[in-house]
């Protein structure tokens, strides 16, 4: 009986993905769907070595995960994790020397579904040994770092997607600048508009109800009709006010994205800022005047700093949908990682798709972790 | 009607309740006590199977524990816990019928017993039925939970700190509650708890646990006058002990026939503790003592309270 | 008497009859369309009826919804069982790193695998939506005071009964919570996924930015809106049915 039953499943999944699924699609062109490659067929002399993590892990799943034990999951789990993709580029460098310049291959299921396992039971490993925030970091880094060395040597070059991102580095680049820029700039009217509602709700309860029913009203609204309300208006006002129009003011691009990512900031961080100062207890603010400290001087140095964690929290939440929403806004002109994600989607083309997706995605995962960092620094344990 | 044979809880390395062997006869009110942390919740949990045992058996009318199915069992004890756990999204109807519900009694029959148990626990069944846990003060709530312990008329009830959430006042009223039930239905009663002088009040048979161990049972009285152990002596009373024992005897083991007499009246069934009390705020050294309809049956000296 | 002045005050219903009429209605908005955007040829959607439209979004949504809810919902009982309590970690890694993943790139991934069409939408509504409905069942199971579940245990409930006459009644508002937000996400996802051929009321959007037809872009987007408000203030409602207890 499988001791370890959450390894037991993710190594049955791999196995499955590994013997089921396409691990690279060949195809002599963008235009043709790729013929699949299983993942036996790329295994040749040393590479059968790979097994070897993952026989590992096989047996793993069948031990009391002590702390040995784990450790050794937690080794072979960020091998697979590494060797997997420096297999997929060798292969694919070595259909590459056979086949004409326009013939792509692409990472096929059995790739990610291999990965996405690895990466949980690496996950699944630390969280046994106890690791906390620091040692689950480190291991990220380490793994991170490892990947990148191989993308960097260019190892990975023949796949499709790293063909992709090689001709089209520049507008890749200028897209990520793009993304970040929406996101950030969002980011200032949404701390002084969301902020101020937030004390306000809090202070004036009778308020509370209005405000965030308004502001509940607008999230519900679907991003791309909201987006298009915004035209109209905006492109009048761009009309009427030529100096708006100068400034850069349009329908349709990056002003509409700008106004409605802070719109939808708006809610999480105005409720979480009320929240964040309600959790204070009132005994404590009222030590503090009692104390004969000026309001002002509660607020800043007693009431903020204690609800911040519940405050970051709330930033956290808008910032990773800004940078969702944000990829919606290419479809309005508004540029960034959406814009290439979107451009894939109509040239039927996953690799181009995936170019602009992952990175959307890795970018909401190191906001998230940013601000789940941040909140937990400034936590405070009750005095 | 229940009885533990070298019950052991063993958790990792830890020692929870370590062979303990004791017999609870029917129509008893056992009141198990000791210490935080004695082992004395554990061995009632491990009664209505709630917590597995490590070792030794415990069996219920007869048949181990483990021989029948848990659910069966406990719908055959009644369960009352300190923090009541009444289930909020149901009537307080609805919740005293639980069990009865669960063992398919028909509507008619349920509605009858929420209303006898209601009225039993001194509470207004018309305005209480149809109430919802919130809306009542915790004391209310924990007599509904037990109302709801009593509801299928089990042949034991299991009750681990019940009071302890209460403040003193409605502590009290819901111990001579218990104390009347008890009188009047014989039922079984397995009491937990650390307060000594509850367990005074309510026990007839008292069993003290320390660190997981059954020090001593036996009746209030032999706990006071015989203790076991300097364990036993100090925890039962200390130096209280004479005035706990005046709290645990009753008017009519000491009176002596005759008819001096001074100042009020003291009941036959008045504790020696209460008799004392009346005769210091009198200023009297003997009382009549009267029965149930107040005719004397005999008197009560100070000096026979005193040299027992 | 009393119910029915309060019904007329009731935003739920005001907001579905909004919807309604401005559904039925649109098309005979047609000369305001023209009038306020008198450069365009066509001031008014006309491809499919906004009816059509409206029902084939609400099956979408509905039905990624549905699916969504069956398996969420399970997978947090299972998950908060003593028998799921194994994979409880993983799951809230996996909901935690869904979160970060914009649905939209769900869409735009699932479309060149399956191909395009409302499968790969349903697929993807489907899928995101698990998130907020697992966190919503294992954050709802969470509110059940321990207090009252260990009362159950000991009343002699099976933990079945327990499941499903304490724990699962208590934790509803917050599950219904988690399909709520799924739902929600689901309207504004299901609007883009006309982009892949699935037909919604983001299709006059999506032709009408392509287009550079304005008017196009606003009908749809009103009716998007209204029907969006009008889905949340009903799980509102439900939801405060879910509660009617704490209210007594």
């Amino acid at each position: 009986m499988p001791r370890n039953r959450v390894l037991f499943i993710l190594v049955l999944v791999g196995l499955a993905a590994a013997l089921g699924l396409a691990f690279l699609t060949a195809a002599p062109n963008r235009l043709v769907s790729g013929r699949p490659i299983a993942m036996v067929e790329t295994l040749q002399a040393a590479r059968w070595l790979i097994a070897v993590p993952g026989l590992v892990l096989a047996v793993a799943a069948f031990r009391t995960p002590r702390p040995a034990v784990c450790t050794v999951a937690a080794l072979a789990a960020a091998a697979l994790l590494v060797a997997l993709p420096w297999l997929a580029g060798a292969q694919a460098a070595f259909l590459a020397e056979q086949a004409s310049p326009a013939a792509r291959t692409s990472l096929g299921g059995a790739f990610w579904t291999i990965e996405i396992c690895a990466a949980l039971a690496l996950r699944d490993a630390l969280d046994r040994l106890g690791l906390r925030a620091p040692g689950k970091l480190s291991a990220l880094v380490v793994v991170l770092g490892a990947l990148s060395w191989l993308a960097l040597s260019g190892r990975l070059d023949a796949l499709a997607i790293t063909r992709e991102f090689l001709t089209r580095e520049d507008a890749f680049g200028a897209a990520a600048r793009r993304h970040v820029l929406l996101v950030g700039a969002a980011l200032l009217p949404t701390l002084l508009l969301g902020f101020p509602l937030g004390i306000l709700a809090h202070r004036q309860p009778r308020l509370a109800p209005g405000i965030f029913t308004t502001l509940n009203l607008i999230q519900t609204i679907p991003a791309i009709a909201l987006f298009g309300l915004l035209i109209a208006p905006l492109s009048g006002l761009a009309a009427l006010f030529p100096a708006l129009a100068r400034l850069g003011v349009a329908g349709i691009g990056v002003t509409p994205a700008l106004i409605a990512l802070t719109f939808y900031s708006l809610l999480p961080l105005a409720r979480n800022t009320a929240e964040g100062l309600a959790s204070v207890p009132a005994a404590i603010t009222e030590a503090a005047s009692g104390l004969g400290m000026r309001p002002r001087q509660i607020f800043w140095r007693v009431e903020f700093p204690l609800a911040l964690p519940v405050f970051l929290a709330g930033l956290r939440i808008a910032t990773v949908q800004a940078v969702g929403l944000a990829a919606v806004a290419a479809l309005i002109g508004a540029g960034g990682f959406g814009a290439i994600m979107f451009q894939g989607l109509f040239a039927d083309a996953l690799d181009l798709v995936l170019l602009g997706a992952l990175p959307v995605i890795a970018l909401g995962i190191v906001a998230d972790a940013f601000f789940r960092l941040a909140a937990a620094r400034f936590a405070k344990s009750p005095a | 009607m229940i009885e533990l044979d070298r019950v052991s809880k063993r958790i990792g390395e830890a020692v929870i309740v370590d062979e303990v062997s004791l017999g609870i006869a029917e129509g008893e009110l056992c009141v198990l006590i000791g210490s935080s942390g004695a082992g004395k919740s554990t061995v009632l949990k491990m009664i209505n199977r709630l917590i597995p045992l490590s070792a030794g058996s415990i069996r219920f009318a007869g048949t181990d524990v483990t021989h029948i199915p848990p659910e069966d069992l406990r719908r055959r004890m009644g369960y009352v816990i300190q923090s009541i756990g009444l289930f909020p999204h149901w009537t307080i109807a609805r919740n005293i019928g639980t069990v009865p519900e669960l063992l398919g009694w028909p509507a008619a029959r349920i509605g009858a017993r929420v209303d006898e148990l209601l009225s039993l626990l001194k509470l207004d069944p018309a305005s209480f039925r149809g109430k919802y846990p919130h809306q009542l003060s915790i004391g209310q709530q924990q007599r509904v939970g037990v109302a709801r312990a009593l509801a299928a008329d089990p042949d034991v009830l299991l009750m681990d700190e019940p009071f302890g959430a209460l403040d003193p006042l409605v502590r009290e009223e819901l111990q001579d509650e218990i104390l009347r039930l008890h009188r009047d239905s014989h039922k079984t009663i397995l009491f937990v708890t650390h307060d000594m002088d509850e367990a005074l009040k309510l026990a007839t048979r008292i069993a003290l646990m320390d660190r997981g161990r059954l020090v001593q049972a036996g009746t209030p009285a032999e706990l006071l006058a015989a203790p076991a152990t300097p364990f036993v002596r100090d925890f039962v009373g200390g130096r209280d002990r004479g005035i706990k024992l005046l709290l645990v005897e009753r008017v009519t083991q000491h009176m002596r026939a005759g008819t001096d007499r001074e100042g009020e009246p003291i009941a036959a069934d008045a504790t020696l503790h209460q008799a004392l009390s009346q005769m210091v705020s009198q200023g009297v050294d003997r009382l009549a003592v009267v029965d149930g309809e107040g005719r004397v049956i005999g008197t009560l000296h100070l000096a026979d309270i005193v040299r027992r | 008497m009393k119910n029915r002045s309060r019904a007329w005050r009731d935003p739920l219903l005001w907001s579905i009859a909004v919807f309604v009429l401005a559904v039925a209605l649109m098309p005979a908005a047609k000369p305001l369309f023209a009038a306020l955007f008198p450069s365009l040829e066509r001031p008014l959607y006309e491809q499919d009826s906004f009816a059509a439209l409206a029902l084939s979004h609400l099956l979408l949504v509905g039905a990624s919804s549905a699916a969504a809810g069956i398996i969420g919902i399970a997978a947090g009982i299972f998950v908060t069982r003593p028998a799921g309590a194994e994979f409880r970690d993983i799951v809230e890694t996996l909901i935690a790193i869904g979160q970060c993943i914009p649905p939209v790139a769900v869409l735009a991934i699932a479309v060149p695998l399956i191909g395009f069409g409302g499968e790969p939408a349903f697929i993807a509504l489907a899928l995101y939506g698990l998130l907020p409905i697992v966190h919503g069942t294992i954050a709802g199971l969470g509110t059940v005071p321990a207090a009252v579940a260990e009362a159950a245990r000991g009343t002699g409930l099976s933990p079945g009964g327990i499941l499903w006459r304490v724990e699962l009644p208590l934790a509803l508002p917050v599950i219904v919570g988690g399909l709520r937000t799924a739902t929600i996400i689901n309207v504004g996802t299901a609007a883009i996924a006309s982009t892949v051929g699935a037909p919604t009321l983001g299709s006059p959007i999506i032709i009408g930015l392509n287009g550079n037809n304005v008017a196009y872009v606003i009908q749809g987007a009103i009716l998007a809106g209204l029907m969006a408000i009008a889905l949340d203030l009903a799980f509102g409602r439900v939801i405060a049915l879910t509660q009617r207890w704490k209210t007594a």
